[in-house]
This record gives C-alpha cells, structure tokens and sequence, in this order.
C-alpha cells in the first residue's frame, strides 16, 4: 500500500527502535561489564590523571573516554554506572508501577469506599514536598540501594494512581463494562479483563517515563552524595566530580551526562513507541 | 401464552446529586412511577417515550443492571427484583441486552471474536469458537471479522457484532435499546430486518426501545408508551397507531414524519 499510512507507521517504528536499542545496548553494556570494561572502575593511578579521550592529543592508549583526576577510566566507570542506574530504574519503576496502578485501577473503577480511602491517601501524600520527602527518608534509613528504591516508590506511586484512576473512572462508564455484567461476569473479573486492557496502553507509558525518572532522581541523589557509597562508579557521582574539574577535563563531565541524558529520552521515547506499535486501537 | 416478564408496580428513583445538601442525604427523583404490565413470550415489545421518559431505565431495570426501589419484576415465575450477582448469575444468560452505542460497548481492544466469546466461556459453553462461528454467520458476518477489533468495522457491522454477542448466548429475552438510531437509513432497514428474522428463528421475546415510530410500527407487535415515569398506552401495535387512547400519543402519532410526501397532495 502506498498511501499515507505506511509512512507513518515507519516513522513510529523508527522512535521505537531507535529508544529500544540504546536501552538494550545499555543492559547488554551493564549485564557484560566486567569482561566488556578495558579497567577495573576503581583502580586510580595518579600518573594517569586527566587523561584526554582517545581522538585527543595527549591521549593513552586504552583509554578511550579519557581519566578523571584521580586516574579512573571514564569508559569503565561508565559501564559499571549503568547497572546501577538500570537497578534502579527498573525495581523502582516496576514497583511504583505496580503499586500505584493497583491502587489508581481499584479506586477508579470499583469506587465507593475504596475510592474514598485511596484518593484521601492520595490527597494527603501529595501535599508533602517530595524531595524534603526523601531527603528525609534517605537520612532516617541511611543511604543504599534499597532506600534509593524506596525513596523513589514513596514519592512516585501517586503519579500512577492518580493518573490510572482517572482513566479507569471513565472506562468504568463505558458500556461494555455493562455489557460484561448482563454477560455475568464478577467485577473483579472485569476490572482486569475488560478495563485493563484498556488502560495498559497508560501504564506503559507511565512506566518507562517513571524508569526515566528514577535514573534521573539516582543521579540527582548521586550529585548530592545520598546515593549508595561513594567509591562505587554511578552516573551521579561522575556529573558532580566532573563538574569541579570542567575547565582541565571537560571529558570526565560530559560523557556520563550524554550516557544519562541519552538513557532518559530512551526511556520516554520507549513507552509511547511501544504504545504507538502495539495498542490495536492506534494499529 | 405464559408470560416471560411481569412486571407489578415497578418503581425506581435515584438519588439526585445535583441537589444534594452539603450534609445528609440528597434528594431522590422517582424515574419510574409504578409500571405494571406483562410480556408474553414471543412478543415483540416496543417501548416508545419522549427523551427522558424513563425508556431505558425501565428497560436496564429488567435485565437487572439496576436494582428497582419498588414492586416486583418476575422472570419466567421467578423474583429477580433484589436478586444480587451471585443469585442472577445462572440467570444471566437467559436475558441478554444489545446497546445503543456499539463503540461504546465494545471493548475497543477485544478483537471480535473474543468479545463474543467471552460470555459464553463465562457460562461454561463447550465448542466455544464454533458457536462464535455460528453467531457470526447468524448475523451475516464473514468468519474473518472474529480477527478485527471494533474500530475496523462500519457502524453497521458494530451492530451485527453487538446482535451476535447477545444471540450466541441463546437467551429468551433480548433488550435492545435505541439500537438502529445511530445508523443511517440502509444499515437501519439491515439491521431490523436481521433482528426480525433472528425473533423467527431464535423464537426470541423481545424488548425494543425506539422513538421511532415507524420502525416500532413495522416490528412490534406491542406498543408500550411511557411519558414522564408512567405508562400512558399499553396495547396491541394496531390499535395504538390507529385508535390512540392517551393524547400523550397521538401528539407522537402527528409527529412521525407521512412515509409518502406526495400523498399530501392527493
Ligand atoms: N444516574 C442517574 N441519576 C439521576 N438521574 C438519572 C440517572 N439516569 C437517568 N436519570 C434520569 O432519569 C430519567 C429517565 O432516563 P432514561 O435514560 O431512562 O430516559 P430515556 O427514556 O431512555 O431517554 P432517551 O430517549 O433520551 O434515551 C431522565 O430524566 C434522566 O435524567
Ligand atoms: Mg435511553
């Protein structure tokens, strides 16, 4: 078919492959680091401090991306930061996810008393300032993996719950929801077989920009020196060593920061490309 | 002939939101004032009425999606009018509902097939896609369709999807609400004449809601006509449209649109 719809079904395909493959490299980069990695991420070497990326005069062989001050290789630490930025990306996106939309989909759709206890919570918990909110829990909790994870659910679920309940509310009064109980079908029932669906195409979305987010707010815990212990290589830690030495060595600053804003878009870009591929009614 | 609904003193009223005191309850508002009538089996059933009338209430009444705050509805001898989900269940496949709206009441990301399938599998049917497959041929529709998603269809055949959702089941009754007012004029005469040979085959009572006079006319064979909660006109299709009791109806009668223009000047 030549006519105007291929055209852009190419142009939706292109976003989708283009997002999904700096995502899959990325994992494939974090899953192989170890053998993928031409340094150990910690080892320093003072001699070869601030050395230039490989296309630079001045530069060492083997190490492409350049040094920080301390002599670390760019590229190494870059790889190792990938599986922390994909951890928590993924387990903190997955979990305010899932939380949240259960909850969005049950206050949505089911009402009543349901609804009045989950929007009320919803209320409450965002009259708090997320990012005190966090500071906060990280202080109380001390600072990891774990608490970078729970900081992001704690704050982040809202956002699904609010978004996926307004939509359940107005699939709940469509008529195939009536249509479902002539038929007999339970509400719960319904609720995942008839609404879901229909709000899956949101989810999705929510999802990958949610992962985005939680790239972004590791590296800003990072930045601030929350995040899990120093020594270990993230993009965060990198962006703040990197911008106190801009002038000698724009390198160490700039390649974390194009890797973090690369993932970022990827992952924004990734749900609606998604959505835009599979959702049939879009189809 | 034994009657398949009997509906004595039906009343329902909602609360109405719009009036409600900050404190305490709102006010209710009775939609339905009392309705009796009975539906013999077989029949066909128009129910007309002016927008608001309380038509489709009346009729989500019987096929219990709202529970009546009065009087009884029995279904073939039984009570069903406080039965909860679990007590209408078993029920449910005997009287099934078609909708205005069929981009409304279809799921938009079922494909057809499933959105067919998905009641029968619900009330334990074995051969579930050959009865799919016979439903559609039922309802004119090519065995293909059962792989496309609503939204790939033409109003007319959202419709058919719609029949045929509410036939494969093989109830008794069928409630279809206003469902050719969202068509233009050939796929309404399709769709009525569809029905009408289904009622035949199936020996299927059915309840038609329309505020179309004429296509009342063509295929009831009962005429129900409700202004403002109440039954005003309850009798034979004939006699309606050719001796109307309640003015309420004949002032309908004046307002149909004469079939023939040019009988106005002969
Ligand atoms: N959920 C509701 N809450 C309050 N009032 C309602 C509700 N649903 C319907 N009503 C009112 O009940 C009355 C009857 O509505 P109904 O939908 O049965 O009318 P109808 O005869 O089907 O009209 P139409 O021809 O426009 O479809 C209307 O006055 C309507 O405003
Ligand atoms: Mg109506």
């Amino acid at each position: 078919m030549a006519d105007g719809r291929s055209q852009i079904r190419r142009r939706v395909g292109l976003k989708l492959w283009l997002s999904g493959g700096w995502i899959a490299f990325l994992v494939m980069a974090a899953l192989c680091a170890p053998w993928l990695a031409p340094h150990d991420p910690l080892a320093q070497d003072l001699f070869l401090g601030r050395l230039p990326p490989a296309w630079v005069q001045g530069a060492e062989p083997g190490f492409y991306l350049g040094t920080d001050s301390l002599g670390r290789d760019v590229l190494s630490r870059i790889l190792y930061g990938a599986r922390l930025a994909l951890i928590v990306a993924l387990v903190a996106g997955s979990l305010t996810c899932l939380i949240g939309a259960t909850l969005g989909l049950m206050a949505g759709f089911l009402r009543g008393w349901v609804d009045v206890v989950i929007s009320r919570a919803i209320d409450i918990w965002m009259a708090f300032p997320p990012v005190l909110f966090s500071i906060l829990l990280i202080a109380v909790m001390g600072p990891g993996l774990t608490s970078i994870i729970l900081a992001i659910v704690v704050i982040d679920w809202t956002r699904f719950a609010r978004v996926v309940r307004a939509e359940a509310m107005a699939q709940g009064a469509m008529d195939y929801v009536a249509s479902a109980q002539v038929a007999g079908r339970r509400r719960i029932s319904t609720m995942f077989t008839e609404i879901l669906p229909n709000v899956l195409p949101t989810i999705v979305v929510l999802l990958t920009l949610e992962m985005g987010i939680a790239v972004i707010v590791e590296a800003i815990l990072s930045f601030v020196n929350l995040s899990i212990s120093t020594d270990d290589p993230t993009w965060g830690g990198m962006i703040a060593e990197g911008r106190t030495s801009i002038h000698q060595a724009w390198w160490v600053l700039v390649f974390p920061l194009v890797t973090l804003f690369l993932t970022v878009l990827s992952f924004s870009q990734l749900g609606e490309g998604l959505k835009d591929r599979f959702d049939p009614v879009l189809r | 002939m034994a009657d398949l609904f009997t509906i004595e003193d039906l009343r329902l009223s909602l609360p109405d939101m719009t009036k409600k005191p900050l404190l305490g309850q709102a006010p209710r508002i009775d939609i339905l004032k009392g309705l009796s009538f009975t539906l013999p089996k077989g029949e066909i059933l128009g129910i007309v009425g002016g927008s608001g009338s309380g038509k489709s209430t009346l009729g989500r009444a019987m096929v219990r999606l709202l529970e009546p705050t009065g009087g009884r509805i029995l279904f073939d001898g039984q009570d069903i009018t406080h039965l909860d989900e679990d007590g209408l269940r078993p029920l449910r496949r005997r009287f099934q509902m078609i909708f205005q709206d069929p981009m409304s009441s279809l799921n938009p990301r079922h494909r057809v097939g499933q959105i067919i399938a998905a009641p029968l599998s619900l009330h334990g049917f074995a051969d579930v896609p050959a009865r799919v497959m016979d439903a559609l041929d039922h309802v004119g529709l090519s065995r293909g369709f059962a792989n496309r998603y609503p939204h790939e269809l033409s109003g007319g055949q959202r419709q058919r999807v719609g029949i045929a959702r509410a036939i494969a089941l093989r109830p008794e009754f069928i409630l279809a609400d206003e469902i050719v007012s969202g068509l233009d004029v050939s796929s309404q005469a399709q769709v009525l004449n569809l029905l009408e040979g289904l009622v035949q085959e199936l020996g299927l009572t059915l309840a038609f809601i329309s505020h179309d006079l004429s296509v009342i006319r063509r295929l009831c064979s009962r005429v129900l006509v409700l202004y403002q909660g109440e039954i005003v006109e309850n009798a034979a299709t004939a006699e309606v449209f050719d001796a109307p009791k309640a003015a309420y109806t004949r002032e309908l009668l004046d307002a149909i649109p004469l079939p023939d223009p040019d009988q106005v000047w002969t």
